[in-house]
């Protein structure tokens, strides 16, 4: 198969890391090369930070380009919108609606653009908007966020829910393994 | 077993594989995780050490002590660490000698973007470039077999999208080998002129005869495909090239980047139309091919500047580039912040407050150099803040000195700042030394160091008192404050700047990402109170902003520090959420 791209981007900070394990593990146990790339550091400080997730046959270079993107599965609003150029033309954004104010918004030289969401798709990009945190929130824990937008972002692939919830055995702990399924549920289901 | 395992982490367990037995390393970015996961395994001895000269010497003598040893540290690190490994070159090593040297092209995380393997030609060390986990893991074998069988210390050259992808690795058992018995033999270790110079004549025939096996080894392969254009490559620009041509072109792909080999170019040139060499940063390979007498082309096209991608190989080669769509709209940056709670706060707060000119170092700290603070005045390297203060002072006089402050962390000292405070101490010059304690290694990820009283797997470790060490080195003004106190910060900077001897200020309060750290309950804004007024905007907390005129607190990232309070003229920040 050809190579198929997932970048999953944030705020430095908010969980993207789970989320990347656990793609990861899912594409890995169908037999597929996998690479995931991520930077540490500086740019974690409450930066916006990436996770590229590439997946195929075989796959050569680490990171995504601009327009290579199938998906780009976005925890924050406005990191949606800055990343959005990376998505290939008939790829899908799927995003979070929570709203975190970088620097110049908090110091009130810019401000946090409004109507983000319409505004992606009168660019005539596809997007997916869902309040992952209520969701998270509905299932037992606010840091199920990471969960929801893989449960939401399982809609899009064809893959059996067995294999996403295998993966998830492999790396979340036993304890919080239904309140994660729960999360993943929501997620998927989500109007 | 077939695993999904961080460049870094495959690096280690390679280390693990090779019986690799003693590992000293300082950390970072992007090398850390090589050591954090060699640590892991019991069968390997593992140590932060305060720097990475300190670091290379004493895995030195692990080899001298017949044992397969390692140390890790970032590009720059290896600049501090030039010494030993220059003469390493000469002695040769008893157990096999590996050194991970991780560059930064792009600067995620480093204040320059230099070119390691300049370093590898300079000191005549063979030089491994792994391109994914599961050569970093090979290569990482293999080192230990060509340093001892060429007796040679070996650099593995990681990079940023190496050492911080995943990809699939297939791990083996470990196999140790025997030890080597430490024999004395003063000609070979003793780096004395007369010793030294019937060295030398080895390190270059050991050149030729690495160069050979390089030739012949299978460390750098062809890929023969379309014959029109054949890439020179190496890392991950190999994967980028193959990324975007596949078998559409030739590629020579070089796994060890030196010595480079001669008759493995000339063939492969002769086998293709027009040569190119794609390679990161400096034109390294592009030289060596071009005094080969061969017609080659690379940095007309590819840039010397940051980390390749595939779109720019595309368009180098004349293709197109993948294009998305841009959002229309102007989307606010989002830099890197000093965390909610961060202890360096207040006190770049007071810094900023009395105007001073403040000589700069590195780590997390160096984000006091952003608005609003805009606190720093330089950073250049590890402990320059302290050796660079002594100067400003000495040759600018009192008034320098009235008005500077050299800031440096609780790691960074023990790294390099010691010896600019014995100068300072030496040369008396008046100059007020800020020490941010934050007991731990920060920007790389919280690594323990000596001042911590932890080793690296947590257990405890001794303990260096920075009171004593600064007043034995005869500093008689050595005083502590908390950093979360804004009146106490401010009269410790103005008094040690007032005084006309060398002083020593400790910052001192524990990172607030440390999870034994206990923090109070998030602080919220009493809006009747609050006019608006903006002053506890100064201190760039990124949990604080204004909404609809007033100060708002965003209660998942407050920590209940209070610095913020203490700026507000009317009492309208509260303990406990509203």
């Amino acid at each position: 198969m050809e190579t198929k791209n997932v970048m999953i981007v944030g705020v430095g900070g908010q969980g993207s890391l789970l989320a990347s394990k656990l793609l990861g593990r899912l594409l890995l146990d169908q037999g597929l090369d996998v690479k995931v790339s991520e930077v540490h550091g500086m740019s974690q400080r409450g930066g916006s930070v990436v996770t590229y997730v590439r997946y195929g046959d075989k796959v050569y270079s680490p990171v995504i380009d601009k327009g290579e993107a199938d998906y780009i599965v976005s925890f924050e609003l406005l990191e949606a919108a800055r990343w959005m150029e990376y998505l290939k033309p008939g790829g899908q954004i799927v995003t979070n609606v929570q709203q975190i104010d970088p620097m110049p918004v908090i110091t009130g030289a810019m401000e946090y653009p409004t109507e983000l969401v319409e505004k992606m798709k009168a660019s005539g990009v596809k997007v997916d908007a869902i309040d992952c945190l209520e969701l998270a929130r509905q299932a037992g824990s606010a840091k199920a966020v990471n969960i929801v937008l893989m449960g939401r972002l399982s809609h899009y692939f064809d893959m059996p829910e067995e294999s996403w919830y295998k993966a998830m055995e492999a790396i979340v702990p036993a304890k919080f393994l239904e309140m994660n399924k729960k999360a993943f549920e929501l997620g998927k289901d989500a109007q | 077993m077939k695993e999904l395992m961080l460049g870094n982490k495959a690096f280690a367990r390679g280390l693990y594989e090779a019986g690799c037995c003693f590992v000293s390393s300082y950390p970072g970015t992007p090398s850390t995780e090589v050591t954090e996961e060699a640590a892991k395994y019991d069968e390997i001895y593992c140590e932060w050490a305060p720097n990475e000269k300190v670091a290379m010497e004493a895995a030195f003598g692990a080899s001298l002590a017949g044992k397969r040893a390692f140390c890790g540290m970032k590009h720059v690190g290896l600049n501090v660490a030039a010494d030993p490994l220059y003469t390493m070159s000469y002695t040769g090593v008893n157990g096999g000698v590996v050194i991970c040297v991780a560059d930064d092209p792009g600067m995620h995380s480093s204040q320059n973007e230099q070119d390691s393997r300049h370093h590898a030609i300079a000191s005549k060390v063979p030089m491994l470039e792994p391109s994914d986990s599961a050569e970093a893991l090979e290569y990482a074998k293999l080192a230990f077999k060509l340093s001892e069988d060429f007796d040679t210390p070996v650099i593995m050259k990681m990079c940023t999208r190496v050492a911080h992808s995943q990809s699939v690795v297939e791990t083996s058992d470990r196999v140790v080998p025997a030890d080597k018995p430490y024999e004395k033999n003063i000609p070979k270790y003793v780096m004395m002129p007369g010793n030294a110079i019937r060295r030398h004549p080895f390190v270059e025939e050991r050149t030729e005869k690495l160069r050979e096996w390089s030739e012949t080894s299978g460390i750098n392969r062809v890929e023969m495909g379309g014959t029109d254009i054949g890439i020179i490559t190496s890392s991950t620009s190999y994967q980028y090239v193959k990324e975007v041509f596949g078998d559409k072109v030739s590629v020579l792909k070089l796994g060890m980047v030196n010595p480079l080999p001669v008759k493995q170019i000339k063939d492969f040139a002769a086998k293709v139309g027009k040569l190119y060499v794609v390679e990161e940063l400096d034109p390294i390979i592009e030289d060596h091919v071009r005094t080969l007498g061969l017609e080659v082309s690379g940095k007309d096209k590819l840039s010397l500047l940051g980390e390749f991608s595939q779109n720019m190989v595309r368009e180098a080669f004349g293709e197109e580039a993948k294009k998305g769509v841009k959002l229309d709209e102007q989307i606010p940056m989002r830099p890197p912040v000093m965390c909610a709670g961060c202890p360096h706060r207040g006190l770049f707060y007071t810094l900023s407050k009395n105007k001073c000119n403040v000589m700069g170092d590195i780590g997390c700290y160096t984000l006091g150099a952003v608005a609003p603070l805009s606190a720093i005045d330089m950073t250049l390297c590890m402990g320059a803040s302290i050796s660079a203060i002594h100067g400003f002072n000495k040759a600018g006089g009192g008034e320098n000195a009235s008005k500077t402050v050299a800031v440096i962390g609780d790691s960074t000292f023990m790294h390099s700042g010691m010896t600019g405070l014995a100068n300072v101490a030496y040369n008396q010059s008046d100059s007020t030394i800020i020490i941010l304690d934050n007991s731990i290694t920060g920007m790389t990820g919280h690594q323990q160091n000596p001042t911590t009283g932890y080793n690296i797997k947590g257990d405890p470790a001794g303990k260096i008192d920075l009171e004593a060490l600064c007043r034995a080195m005869g500093f008689n003004r050595v005083r502590v404050v908390d950093p979360y106190d804004l009146k106490a910060c401010d009269q410790a900077v103005k008094e040690e700047l007032a005084a006309k001897e060398p002083s020593v200020i400790i910052s001192r309060r524990p990172c607030a990402l440390l999870k034994y750290v206990k923090h109070k309950a998030p602080l919220s804004v009493n809006t009747d109170k609050c006019v608006g007024c903006k002053s506890c905007m100064k201190i760039g907390c990124p949990a604080i902003s204004i909404k609809n005129g007033k100060a708002a607190i965003d209660n998942t990232l407050c920590v209940g520090c209070g610095v913020c309070s203490q700026l507000c003229p009317v009492g309208a920040f509260e303990e406990g959420e509203a």
